[in-house]
């Protein structure tokens, strides 16, 4: 190990128990890394066993039980275990302290419980999946979980709450953090985006994962005692469960693509060298999705037997919600214009997230308008729809965020070239995955089959095809990555030449971050940076 | 239907409704996608480090830019939004003289209940041209219809009837899926509607020869249940007579007026003391755990058949 990598917050000899005890916000923020990167592996596998199966129309790879549990766990596992906690308690619980001039979070001992009570949460469910698994869907719809499943629900689902109070002492953590340490000038409207995204993601989980604890809790009690909440035989009314499940699991969609919004807001200025586009207003519209996003829920149950002019109600709010996002994508593209844009690996996973989330919005616009909307509900479409914009948004924003801040987190350089092998074959394997589904699901293939009509199967095998190019995609920074820790060659401090004060400082930072006292006096992304090209610099 | 499916087939008079909507959504988003795409790209390589064009002046000012778009977006999601709710509302309310099938779903089986009586399993034949009617009821969970060539999908909530129709406008054969997930065999929870020229519905209706209605089922159960002896005409315990009072307003105990629909019924049967009628005394024991669904549905259509407000 060089001077360099031993330096900073990493520390000389790695014994566990620094790590493992550490309240410092940089090393729980590796923790959260290496805990997610896990489930992330195991939740793909699972995912990867389904498209295996799905290669041919009979179930013949796994039997009924077997599929039904291996979407069922997928769907925990990278909801829950993955998407939720990704960005932020990984790279925001290691960069919001950082890009705000503090020296760590507001709370930091609760910063590291967090990760306890997540990981206690986590390896509960886990548990049920080892003694037999789960197979009411990641939806746990009523009165099937509640009454008919003969699987290990409570289980599952009393996890799946203990993973949502972590959620909520990382939200309130940020928010506090937010509103109480930024360095002195450090105005609201000078955050970087990815501040303002951490700050509505954490408002949102702490607003709404409540009630994702009140409902599960609520199957757990009549799977126990009978109580008769969603049994239509006691009076209860099973839709009562999908009104309540939604008004979490909506707004989560936001938890699970803003702080990605946020990453690549970072990205783009930096490497097209110009100030993000219309700051404010994509600053506003963070807040705007945070708010819309509790009005939509029920898009979910068009089909349900809600009121029709409920549904045409919810189809309304759930255009509105369309425009704060279309709004960032415009912003984002015109921040490209008159710059110097070049195309390391962060900024290829920039643009891969550009196109991908646009494409998996403007299929948010078929769901959204009701008529098209009862065809499409509980298809292909709808899966792949969330796909493009989970994975194809939300990972994507991921993978960018770590080549970005990757030299800032360990103080070493990867390789560039890997890194751009890995980006163009996620971004091929991903479309080939997704985009046969949306044909699927127009054609009419319901999800959670694990047989179906041999005319889909064309199709099916395409997405299959994908399923493996991305999964090599996904493996390959394990191996870059792994080599970098290792042998890369030291980072410097700003490698990137990028504005914003984690840049600022050493890399990997010093335990307190700063060795100086940080004062704002201008905006973010203040492009093209003082060390560019003077020819550069206009 | 071997071969590469593009498309759900259009069978309903639906279909070309919803395909419109879908096609020009379609248009617009490929179109919306394709320039967003070709900025991104168009910007990327014409503006890309080192090349050589000016990079002076001509810088926009965000604020009427902001305004331009925010504007323009919400214009089409307005006209979008518009569109679409008109299709779905148009097909709310079925037109007057569908034919009413009941259908129950249950793990893992589609029933149906012609009006004549005849029964179907996973199978429904239907005519051409004329609505049809499904009134739906689920014995378990919750189960989806869904008939991708109709363009049509409405779950089946156990506890509450669910209703959808249709018109078939194309002689064939069409996969009927469940939709919402519901169990082990939730993927062979799969049938087939039969579109049928109406002379050969009726040959086929014919051929099935008569059964027993829903109403008639019924009225057998209101007499096995015991039902008659309190509230039949000459019953010694005083229950309310249920002759007309079919979507008719019921006084309630308690102050409260409900409509006899069939959720009213359902009610009554499961849990009799919840809402007595006005005049009587909460005797009646509760049928929950007695009677199934089905056996509902068919209390529920002899109650109908008793006449009152259609």
């Amino acid at each position: 190990m060089t001077d360099q990598a031993a330096s900073g917050y990493i520390g000389g000899r790695m014994r566990p128990l620094d790590w493992l005890l550490s309240t410092d916000h940089k090393r729980v923020a590796w923790l959260y890394l290496v805990s997610l990167t896990g489930f992330f592996f195991l939740g793909g596998l699972m995912a990867v066993l389904m498209r295996l199966e799905l290669a041919t129309p009979a179930g013949d790879l796994v039997g009924d039980d077997t599929y039904n549990r291996l979407f069922t766990i997928h769907g925990i596992i990278m909801v829950w275990f993955f998407l939720v906690p990704s960005i932020p308690a990984t790279l925001g619980n290691f960069l919001l302290p950082l890009m705000i001039g503090a020296k760590d979070l507001a709370f930091p001992k609760l910063n590291l419980a967090s990760w306890y009570v997540f990981l206690l949460g986590s390896l509960f469910t886990l548990f049920s999946v080892v003694k037999g698994g789960v197979d009411t869907g990641w939806t746990f719809y009523t009165p099937f979980s509640s009454l008919y499943s003969n699987s290990y629900v409570s289980a599952a689902a009393f996890g799946v709450i203990v993973v949502g109070f972590s959620s909520i002492m990382t939200g309130i953590n940020f928010i506090v953090t937010t509103h109480r340490l930024r360095a002195p000038g450090l105005t609201w409207f000078r955050l970087p985006i990815f501040v303002w995204t951490i700050y509505a993601t954490a408002l949102v989980m702490v607003l709404a994962t409540p009630v994702l604890a009140a409902s599960l809790t609520l199957i757990v009690m009549e799977r126990l005692f009978g109580i008769g909440v969603f049994d239509p035989n006691l009076g209860g009314d099973p839709l009562l469960f999908q009104h309540l499940f939604w008004f979490y699991s909506h707004p989560a969609v936001y938890i699970m693509i803003l702080p990605g919004m946020g990453v690549v807001s970072e990205i783009i200025p930096c490497f097209a060298r110009r100030p993000l586009f219309g700051y404010t207003a994509v600053a506003l519209s963070t807040m705007a999705i945070a708010l819309f996003g509790f009005l939509v829920w029920g898009h979910h149950m068009f089909v349900s037997g809600l009121s029709p002019y409920a549904g045409v109600v919810f189809s309304f709010f759930s255009f509105l919600v369309a425009i704060p996002s279309a709004i960032k994508v415009f912003n984002w593209s015109l921040t490209l214009r008159k710059g110097h844009v070049s195309f390391e690996p962060p900024m290829l996973y920039a643009l891969g997230f550009v196109g991908l989330f646009t494409f998996g919005g403007l299929a948010g616009l078929f769901v959204a308008a009701i008529a098209v909307d009862v065809q499409l509900h509980d298809t292909y479409f709808v899966v792949a729809h969330f796909h493009y914009i989970m994975v194809g948004g939300m990972v994507t924003a991921f993978m960018g965020g770590l080549h970005f801040w990757w030299p800032k987190m360990t103080g070493r350089m990867y390789s560039q070239l890997w890194g751009t092998i890995a980006a163009g074959t996620m971004f091929v394997g991903f479309n080939l995955t997704f985009l046969p589904q949306y044909v699927l699901g127009w054609a009419g293939m319901p999800r959670r089959y694990h047989q179906y009509p041999p005319e889909f199967q064309f199709w099916h095998d395409l997405s299959s095809a994908g399923a493996v190019v991305l999964a090599l995609a996904y493996a390959m920074p394990l191996f870059y990555f792994g080599w970098s820790l290792l042998y890369g060659p030291p980072a410097p401090p700003n490698p990137w030449l990028a504005t914003g004060l984690e840049w600022q400082t050493s890399s990997p930072p010093p335990k307190h971050n700063f060795d100086r006292v940080i004062v704002v006096k201008g905006p973010p992304y203040d492009y093209p940076h003082e060390a560019d090209d003077p020819e550069v610099k206009r | 239907m071997t071969g590469i499916a593009f498309g759900p087939g259009d069978a309903s008079t639906l279909a070309p409704q919803v395909n419109a909507l879908f096609y020009a959504l379609l248009a617009f988003s490929l179109a919306l996608g394709t320039f967003l795409t070709l900025l991104v790209v168009v910007y990327s390589v014409k503006y890309r480090k080192g090349s050589d064009v000016p990079r002076e002046g001509g810088r926009l000012r965000p604020m009427p830019v902001e305004i331009g778009w925010t504007s323009a977006t919400l214009l089409t999601a307005f006209a979008i939004f518009a569109w679409s709710a008109h299709v779905y509302m148009d097909h709310v309310n079925p037109p007057p003289g569908a034919i009413v099938i009941s259908g129950l779903a249950k793990q893992w089986m589609w029933k149906f209940r012609h009006p004549g009586g005849q029964r179907e399993i996973d199978e429904l034949h239907v005519p051409l041209g004329r609505p049809v009617v499904l009134e739906l009821g689920s014995q378990d969970v919750i189960h989806s219809f869904f008939v991708p060539a109709f363009r049509v999908k409405q779950d089946v909530v156990p506890g509450r009837g669910n209703r959808l129709w249709f018109t078939a406008s194309k002689v064939g054969r069409y996969h009927l899926f469940c939709a919402e997930y519901c169990g082990t065999e939730h993927s062979e929870m799969i049938g087939s509607i039969e579109v049928m020229e109406p002379e050969d519905y009726a040959s086929w209706l014919a051929a099935q020869g008569e059964g027993e209605t829903l109403a008639e089922g019924g009225e057998r159960l209101f007499h096995s249940f015991g039902c008659s002896g309190c509230h039949g005409q000459s019953a010694q315990v005083r229950a309310p007579d249920l002759a007309g009072i079919w979507n008719r307003p019921v006084a309630l105990a308690s102050g409260e007026t409900v409509i006899a629909d069939a959720a009213y019924v359902r009610d009554s049967v499961l849990m009799p003391d919840r809402q007595v009628a006005a005049g009587y005394r909460p005797i009646m024991p509760s049928f929950a755990g007695l009677i199934d669904e089905e056996e509902l549905q068919m209390i529920q259509a002899y109650v109908e058949s008793l006449g009152g407000q259609p």
